[in-house]
């Protein structure tokens, strides 16, 4: 293991009744760091998220979980929150927790009394002794999050941590992370709400079609677009428009296009001698979103196509 | 191997604490009561509507002298043999017409079982057909013990020393077979009522998604042997509580028949142990196999589907154990023996009839490679079927 990789994979196949659920995947999660897997809906991540802790094998490729090429070797120091959440509705949280830990190697008694401590941190101690068919959505997701954690693991592997929360738990669950990875915790998470992963990752992967499409930093996915201009004036037509690009959109009285390699200055001067009215003008760096639909959104499978 | 076995025993532990202290867990024990208060109920209600309200009557229509010398003979039998054995005699006055008086009487509203006339020495007996059951015998027993009495006298009391000789407590090979059969039926409906419950101890995990939380934790062999030790250790417990109850019970209420009971080949101590063993491996090799298959299932609906054949697939087994019964060295019986998943009633069956332990030994240790094998099977196939994917796309 290279000591400052969590998670190396390469490679990485897995075929469904034929289908590449998982297809020639390359990715390094550097230890101590928060990595988002993007992509739209039945992009793969879950399955690629299986086939890296041991839930799946592989059908071609090679991974290394914390330095372990048998992920479940690494089990004991591995957190996992699956989408598709789930937990025994007749168990009270605090065995719950203490069991989920038990499955990582946690003796139970120390399982139940982090349990309990947890549970307090989490504002949920008075239903420690509530059986979990009778918590809300939310404190169950809570429930299963801290039985995620209470083993401390070294690496958190999240799969949609965020679907299902309101923004209140949503906040309090991007803090946890933090809390984590300020303790030298990896953290993994898939999601395709990309305003998360912009906040906390450090570096993403976007898949579509079970490929790598884009792995990087947050900013190197921004960077992969050009800036945009947003434009508005008071007056709605006149000789200022042959001024703007001819890939210039409008919509409700603004007007945007890709800022030119030659600069802001060129077009400005064109639009104050031909009397615009510019009431507002701003270059903005596109988002994360916007590199998520440019890499994986429609325009991105008919350039494929085309190029294929 | 180590983690395997840890893994599988937090979900043992789990599975077991779970179920036995909850509240259903009682219900589940004094299960086997509803059969037998059912069966109680209705044969309480079947006895007081079918049963014939003691002997049966026989009219006699003779002379009053004639009368009274059976019914002496009567009361002297009914005191060696119970009164309930012999007829109740029934005195009618002889009329002009015997024969048409006893025809009246059976065809009556009330008629007796029968109709006797006199006299002793040219007695005639009246009878609806097909009505007899042995009663004419017993009339001419009285008339024969009647007409003695009145020629003789009473005879003297005879007074018989008893002695009484107790049966060694040994099975003849009949009695041998008895127990085999016994053991073999007890065994069977003991598996199916408790091994059927592993067909669908997957879906409490499937439905409720905690499966994917298991399969990342642990090994997948682990997540079935620790669900099927979970079970067996349940099904011990129930075998436990019933067995202490059925065993006090019989100490208590027949504690005479209990010590003179026929003997197993090789005792009943052995017999136990060999049965609690056989219990487990069988329960364990059929277990791994209906887990496998319910892992297959998503839904109770097609655990419901899949109960019937796995029924079917267990009468099978019994009814070829059985048929190697009373003759242990046939190769009926050896066939049964050797084929895993009817090895273990085969060779409880060979425990009541042959001696010999060693077959047991090694049949114990056949079917726990077996039992490793249907693990590794059964557990690969789950792990093919259930864990695909999250999100599954078409071909393009």
């Amino acid at each position: 293991m290279t000591a400052d990789v969590a998670i190396r994979a390469r490679g990485l196949v897995k075929l469904f009744d034929g289908v590449r659920a998982v297809d020639g995947v390359d990715l390094d999660v550097p230890a101590g760091s928060i990595y988002g897997v993007l992509g739209p809906n039945g992009a793969g991540k879950t399955s690629l998220l299986r086939v890296l802790l041991g839930i799946l094998d592989p059908d071609e490729g090679e991974r290394t979980l914390l330095g372990c090429s048998r992920p479940l070797d690494a089990a004991d120091r591995v957190g996992y929150l699956p989408e598709e959440r789930g937990l025994y509705p007749a168990m009270k949280p605090g065995e719950v927790i203490a069991f989920l830990g038990a499955l990582r190697g946690l003796p139970l008694a120390e399982g139940r009394r982090r349990a309990a401590r947890l549970l307090e941190d989490a504002g949920l101690g008075d239903a420690a002794d509530r059986p979990i068919r009778t918590l809300s959505k939310g404190m169950a997701q809570t429930v299963q999050l801290l039985g995620t954690i209470v083993h401390r693991p070294r690496l958190l592997v999240l799969d949609e941590p965020f679907s299902g929360l309101d923004p209140l738990n949503q906040g309090r669950l991007e803090g946890l992370i933090r809390d984590q990875v300020a303790e030298g915790v990896t953290v993994l998470f898939s999601t395709h709400v990309i305003a998360h992963a912009e906040r906390l990752c450090e570096r993403v992967a976007m898949i579509g079609k079970g490929k790598v499409r884009f792995e990087g930093t947050v900013d190197e996915a921004r960077d992969r677009l050009p800036y945009r201009v947003r434009l508005r004036t008071r007056e709605r037509a006149g000789e200022w428009r042959n001024a703007l690009p001819h890939d210039a959109a409008e919509e409700s009285g603004v007007w945007t296009f890709p800022l030119p390699a030659t600069g802001i200055e060129p077009i400005l001067e064109r639009l104050v001698a031909a009397k615009a009215g510019i009431e507002t003008l701003s270059i903005e760096r596109p988002s994360l979103h916007d590199a998520f639909v440019h890499l994986l959104g429609p325009h991105a499978e008919i350039a494929e196509e085309q190029a294929a | 191997m180590n983690r395997l076995f840890r893994s599988a025993w937090v979900i043992a532990r789990r599975d077991y604490s779970s179920t036995v202290f909850s509240k259903l867990f009682l219900f589940f024990l004094i299960s086997p009561l509803f059969p037998i208060l059912f069966g109680g109920t209705f044969s309480v209600i079947g006895t007081h509507s079918d049963t014939p309200q003691g002997p049966p009557t026989l009219a006699v229509i003779a002379s009053p002298a004639d009368v009274k010398a059976i019914a002496r003979v009567r009361s002297a039998l009914a005191e060696r043999l119970g009164d309930d054995v012999l007829p109740r005699i029934e005195h009618i006055v002889p009329q002009a017409a015997p024969h048409a008086e006893a025809v009246r009487l059976l065809r009556g509203s009330v008629p007796p079982d029968a109709v006797l006339t006199g006299p002793l020495d040219h007695p005639r007996f009246y009878v609806l057909s097909h009505g007899d059951n042995g009663l004419s015998d017993q009339a001419a027993l009285l008339v024969d013990q009647a007409r003695a009495l009145e020629a003789h006298g009473p005879p003297p009391g005879t007074s018989i020393e008893l002695w009484e000789v107790k049966q060694p407590p040994r099975a003849n090979s009949e009695d041998a077979r008895h127990i085999a059969l016994l053991g073999q039926t007890g065994l069977f409906v003991i598996t199916i009522l408790l091994a059927g419950m592993l067909l669908s101890n997957l879906i409490e995990e499937k439905s409720n998604k905690v499966i994917e939380v298991l399969a990342a934790a642990v090994p997948v062999d682990a997540i079935f042997l620790g669900k099927l030790a979970g079970m067996l250790a349940l099904s011990l417990t129930f075998i436990a509580v019933w067995s202490i109850v059925l065993a006090l019970g019989a100490t208590v209420a027949l504690p005479a028949q209990f010590g003179s009971l026929p003997s197993p080949a090789v005792g009943w101590p052995v017999f136990g142990v060999l049965g609690v063993l056989y219990f487990s491996t069988s329960y364990l090799l059929l277990g791994a196999v209906f887990l496998g298959i319910g892992s297959q299932a998503s839904t109770p609906r097609e655990i419901q589907i899949m109960s019937m054949p796995v029924t079917m697939i267990q009468l099978l087994l019994f009814g070829f154990a059985s048929a190697g019964l009373g003759d242990p060295d046939g190769w009926l019986a050896w066939a049964a023996a050797i084929f895993p998943w009817s090895s273990p009633l085969a060779m409880l069956g060979r425990a009541a009839e042959e001696p010999a332990l060693w077959p047991h030994l090694a049949a114990l240790v056949w079917q726990a490679l077996w039992l490793a094998l249907a693990i590794r099977i059964a557990a690969g196939r789950f792990r093919v079927a259930v864990l695909k994917s999250g999100g599954r796309r078409k071909k393009a």
